[in-house]
Parts: structure tokens; sequence; C-alpha cells
């Protein structure tokens, strides 16, 4: 398992069929997930909305899931010079700003009904941005650099220092805004939710998680082909 | 004090593109080596591996003092100078503060830093801007490192560039004399030393 | 002289010479400070609603200047190569000059802060935290600002890109110090939120430096 993760050729073959096998799962995990989520009964505060949040929560996990991914990928990157896992962070961070995106989006669309604004400073919509904004600077970053070894060696340093702020960033605005905000929100996942939201929001999450391996095996996979078609360029320019 | 430099099946990388590979050398104390060969050979990155800014992709760069193996950033933090292509003066700052900092910064103290001045005939240019100094001066300045504060192993990446008559021959004196006391000389040079040297052709 | 403090007088030169010292960073947070009510309106209720709040952000965005300089300047005559083959290790190198530029532009802004504040129609009784606050939290903007600009400085003309970087990051000495200026001008408990602000900037001066050697060695290899 472990060699598969680091030489390329045998994660190659294993990524061959994980991808697919993963992905049908997101995909049968997310349809019982929405069957769930239609089934259960409106909520008597937030109505029909709630299912809003069988979207949104999933992706929020899943964007804070593609951060630990791509932290993980960078230590080892750093650590070990693995150049497999610095193919696996490049290709964790766009899908990582999506889910986050799509967490922005969804919890932006859950909060017009609710709060009738837009946006509203909650304290989970704020860790989401300021959880995108990592992922757009990390991203900005690695393209500002030209040359690749150096501009993997300084996102893998960003997404570690990332990494190690992430958790004082959530614990900073979980507590800026308990102190800014009396009132108890929706909390999701937490103890007063009762079983019919939580079944549907787990399925969900496990599809969301299926999926973004499935997305992620694929995408790294494509990098491992990115440079081997540009060695071969390189190869075929050294020859002529 | 490093008494020898050693690299061991060297192998060095910028960006994808290999330079060289399976370098080996050895220079010892009152030794010099010159690097030779065409442009993009990589003698700049080969004198840059040994000054421990780049990594080299395969092999080993060793340090030894006189009681064994040196670690290798330590030796590189108290025994090696290097004079590259760019001299690492600020414009703005006058030629006397720029040398008395990169003389207390690798050791050397006001005094030897004023001695260094004199032997490059840069007194009179001390209190002016860097801005202000022509290639040649600049250089010269640059140079004075070398002899304001004692290190054993000189990484020099043609140092001659931009010296006049004069000062190459102060330059030849001055590596002459490291030399004879003891110590090392790694360049890469279009010129001859003065000093029997030991050839490492790249690029071949 | 010892290296660390040869060192620092050299960094505390460079810092002032480009700008003017603490000019620049000065100049810009009483820009900000002069637009803000001619965007929000000069009605002093609507202006002090908002002084703490703004007089605090405005000099952390101050901080950001010249960041951009801090490490490039360096790399492109050829300093860091030097300056890593000198007796303290990059990461030492990188956390005096984070030093430098707090002392020149951190300490000036933190002393600045509460004229702006009460400038903008605040009330006066929190001017001892805007200043505490402008102390501690500079020096985590320093810290962590300093990372951003090691890192950066592999791309070559960074600028602004700094900012995206170092922003998210600095978010919880935001929140720390914000609060902490809130709590003390409305009477509440303020020292946890103090506490909790100074913690952050001990641990960037411990940490970044580890992040800033690494990101030089990167950018010069």
């Amino acid at each position: 398992m472990i060699s598969a993760l680091v030489n390329p050729l045998r994660f190659m073959a294993f990524s061959r069929w994980a991808a697919p096998a993963l992905g049908a799962l997101a995909a049968a995990l997310i349809v019982v997930g929405i069957a769930l989520g239609a089934a259960a009964p409106p909520d008597y505060q937030q109505g029909e909305t709630v299912r809003i949040m069988f979207v949104h929560v999933p992706a929020a996990w899943t964007a804070m899931f593609a951060y630990a991914a791509l932290g993980s990928a960078s230590f080892v990157f750093l650590v070990f010079r693995v150049a497999l896992a610095d193919a696996a962070a490049r290709a964790a961070a766009p899908l990582g700003a999506g889910f986050t995106l799509m967490a922005l989006i969804t919890g932006s669309l859950w909060g017009r009904p609710m709060w009738g604004a837009w946006w509203v400073w909650d304290a989970r919509l704020t860790s989401v941005l300021v959880l995108f904004l990592l992922f757009v600077g990390y991203l900005a970053l690695r393209a500002a650099i030209e040359e690749e070894q150096r501009a993997a060696r300084a996102g893998a340093i960003l997404a570690l220092v990332g990494l190690v702020n992430l958790p004082v960033i959530k614990f900073s605005v979980d507590w800026w805004n308990t102190l800014h905000q009396g009132e108890s929100i929706f909390r999701a996942g937490g103890p007063t939710i009762a079983a019919v939201y939580l079944w549907p929001l787990f399925v969900m999450g496990a599809g969301f998680l299926a999926a973004f391996g499935a997305l992620w095996l694929v995408r790294i996979r494509a990098e491992v082909w990115r440079r081997r078609a540009a060695g071969l360029a390189l190869q075929a320019a050294a020859d002529a | 004090m490093i008494t020898a430099l050693t690299g061991r099946d060297l192998a060095v990388k910028r960006g994808e593109r290999l330079l060289f590979e399976g370098l080996d050398f050895d220079v010892r104390a009152g030794g010099a080596v010159v690097v030779t060969g065409p442009n993009g050979a990589g003698k700049t990155s080969l004198i840059r591996a040994v000054a421990g800014l780049i990594a080299p992709v395969q092999g080993r760069i060793g340090f030894h003092g006189p009681a064994g193996p040196i670690e290798p950033d330590e030796a590189r933090r108290a025994g090696c100078h290097l004079i590259g292509h760019q001299d690492g003066l600020k414009g703005a700052r006058a030629a006397r503060e720029e040398l008395l900092f990169w003389t207390r910064w690798t050791g050397g103290g006001a005094a030897s830093a004023h001695r260094a001045a004199v032997l490059l005939g840069l007194e009179r240019i001390l209190p002016l801007e860097v801005r202000l100094l022509s290639a040649g001066q600049r250089r010269r300045l640059a140079l004075a490192r070398l002899i304001a504060a004692p290190r054993s192993l000189w990484l020099l990446d043609e140092p001659f560039v931009s010296l006049d008559g004069a000062a190459r021959a102060t330059l030849q004196e001055i590596l002459r004399r490291h030399l004879e006391e003891g110590g090392m000389v790694f360049a890469a040079s279009h010129e001859p030393l003065p000093v029997a040297a030991q050839i490492l052709e790249l690029g071949r | 002289m010892s290296a660390a403090g040869t060192l620092l007088a050299r960094e505390l030169r460079l810092v002032f010479a480009r700008g003017g010292g603490p000019l620049l960073a000065l100049g810009f947070f009483a820009c900000v400070a002069a637009v803000l009510p001619l965007a929000v309106g000069p009605a002093p209720g609507k202006l002090a609603l908002v002084a703490q709040g703004a007089a605090w952000t405005a000099l952390a965005l101050s901080m950001l200047l010249g960041l951009d300089r801090l490490f490039e300047p360096d790399l492109d005559d050829g300093a860091l190569d030097l300056l890593a083959l000198g007796p303290l290790p990059l990461a030492f190198v990188g956390a005096i000059k984070c030093l430098a530029q707090w002392l020149v532009n951190g300490a000036p802004l933190a002393l600045a802060a509460p004229i702006v504040e009460v400038a903008l129609g605040g009330p006066p009784r929190a001017a001892p935290m805007m200043l505490a606050a402008g102390a501690l939290g500079s020096l985590a903007f320093a810290f962590v600002g300093g990372t951003g600009a090691a890192l950066v400085v592999a791309a070559r003309r960074g600028g602004l890109l700094i900012a995206v970087i170092v922003i998210p990051l600095i978010v919880p000495p935001v929140i720390f110090g914000g609060v902490a200026i809130d709590a003390y001008a409305s009477g509440q408990p303020w020292a946890p939120a103090l506490a909790l602000l100074g913690a952050y900037a001990l641990a960037a001066v411990a940490l970044s430096p580890l992040a800033m050697g690494a990101a030089c060695r990167n950018a010069l290899g």
C-alpha cells in the first residue's frame, strides 16, 4: 500500500482501478444520500431549505479534508522528497478550492431564506471563506513561480504553514463568532441535530469524500502523465 | 579550518536539465582546482553546489579538517568564501559600510578590512556609495572580503572578470599567497591561475 | 560586535533606506485613515462605530508594505548567497530581517494607532489597548509577513502576491487584537484576547523562521 503511494509505477497500476472504483462508490453514496435527503421531513424551523445542508456541510468537510491532504502530501514531499507527493499536492489544491467554493455558494443560498441575507459572518461560513483564501494563495504562489521544482517546494512550505495555522484560524473564528453573536445557529454535526438529518448528512459526506478521492486520483494520474510527456519532449529536443 | 575538499560522483541538474554527472575531484591544503568548459556546462552550478546553495541530485561533497571530516553546513559557515557573478553589494550604501559588514559577517574585523582595502587600492573609494563605483572597483571591493576575513576555502566564479591589468596582478599575488599559507582555491576561470592547478573540464 | 548584532544593524539601515524607514508605512496608515471618513461620511456617530476596527485593519495592512523588499534585493544582488555562508543559519537571518521590519515599521505604527483611532472618533479610553495590541500584533504580522515574503521571493516581483498569501494566515492575530481592543474599550475582560495575541506573536517568532529558512534555500537553489 505504502509503496503504491510512493512508486509511480505501482501508483499508476493501483489508481487505474481504484479511481473508477471510488468514483462508482461516490456515485452510489450520493444517489442514496440524495434519496435520504429528499425523504427527510422539512425542518420545523428551516423548512425545505434544511436540504441545502446535505450539500453544504459535506462540501465543507471535504474541503477541510482536501487541505489536510494537501498539507500531508506537502509534508511527505518536503521531508522524503517523493515526487509523487508533489503531484498529489498539486492535484488536491484546485479540487479543495472547488469544494470550498461549493460550500460558500450553498451556504449563501441557505442564508438568504434563513437569515434574510446572502452573506452572514457566521463562524462556519467565515472559516470556509478563509480556507478558500488559503487555497487561492497556494494556487497563486505555485502559478507565480516558473521553475517547477522551486514552485513545488515553495508551495509545500506554504501548505505546511497553512496546515499549522488552520486549527488556530478555526479556533479564532469560532471564538470571535461566539463573542459577537449570542444567538445559536444551526449547528450541523452537533449533538442537537435529529437522526433523520444525520443519516443523509453522513451518507452525503462519505459520498463527497469518495468523489474527492476519485477526482484526486484522476488528477494525480494526469499530473504523472503530464510530467512524463514533458520529460519525453525534453528528451526529444536533446536528441534532435 | 578546512584542509581538504572532495567531490564524489556528483551530478547536478538545473531545472530538468542534467548538467554533469559522475564528477570527482580532490583539493588538499595549498591546492587549486580550475573548472573549465563551454558556456552552460555547469561551472557556476558546480561552484554553487560546493557552496551548498544548490543540492546535487547525486553524489556527495565532503569537507575535512585537521581532525577529520567536518559537517558540510558548518564547514561552509566558517570556512568558505564565495565570489560569484553578483557581488552582493548594495548600491545605496557606502563602500566602507559594505566592506565592513561583509568582513564582520565572515569573521574579520575593522583592522583587517582596512588592510584589505589598502592592498586592493580601495582607500579613496571607501567613502563613496557603491552605485557610483565602476565595475572593476566593485569587483575589487568584493574581492577585498577574501583577505579581510581569513577563510581557507575560496570559491571563485570568474574572479578576473572586469579587472584591469594591475588588479589582475594583485589578485594573482593574493591567490599565490593564499595557497602558500595552506589555503585552497576552487575556481571557474577562463584565465590560467598563477599556480599549478588541477583542471576540471566540464561538458565534454 | 556579534554576527547577529552586525546583521541587525545592516537590516535596520536597509529598512530605513527604502521609503524613508517608517515614513512609508506611517503615511499609508494615515492615508487609509483619512480616506475612510471620506467614504463612510463625516458623521461622528457613524465613524465612531468602526473607528477601532478600521484603525486595527489599517495597521495590519500597513505592515504588509515593504515586505516585497525584505528578501528580494538580497536575492537579486547575490547578497543572499553570502548571507547563507555566514555564521548564522538562514532561518536566523530571516528572523533578524523580520525583527528589523518590526522595529522600523511595527513600533511606529503601534504608536500611531491610538492617534488614528481617536482621530476617527473612537473612544480615547481604548488608546492604551490600541498601543499594546498594535505592538504585539505588528510583531506577529512582521514574522508571518516575512514568511510570505520569503516564499514569494522565488517568484520574482511577487508584489501583491505576498498580501494574498499572508492575509489568510494573519486572521487569528487580527481577531485576537480586534477582540482585545473592543473588550477593553467596552469595559469587558480583555486579558484572554491579549494573552492569545501575545501567544500567537511568540509562536510566530519561534516558528516562522523555520519556514523562512527553507523558503530562502529554495529561492537560492
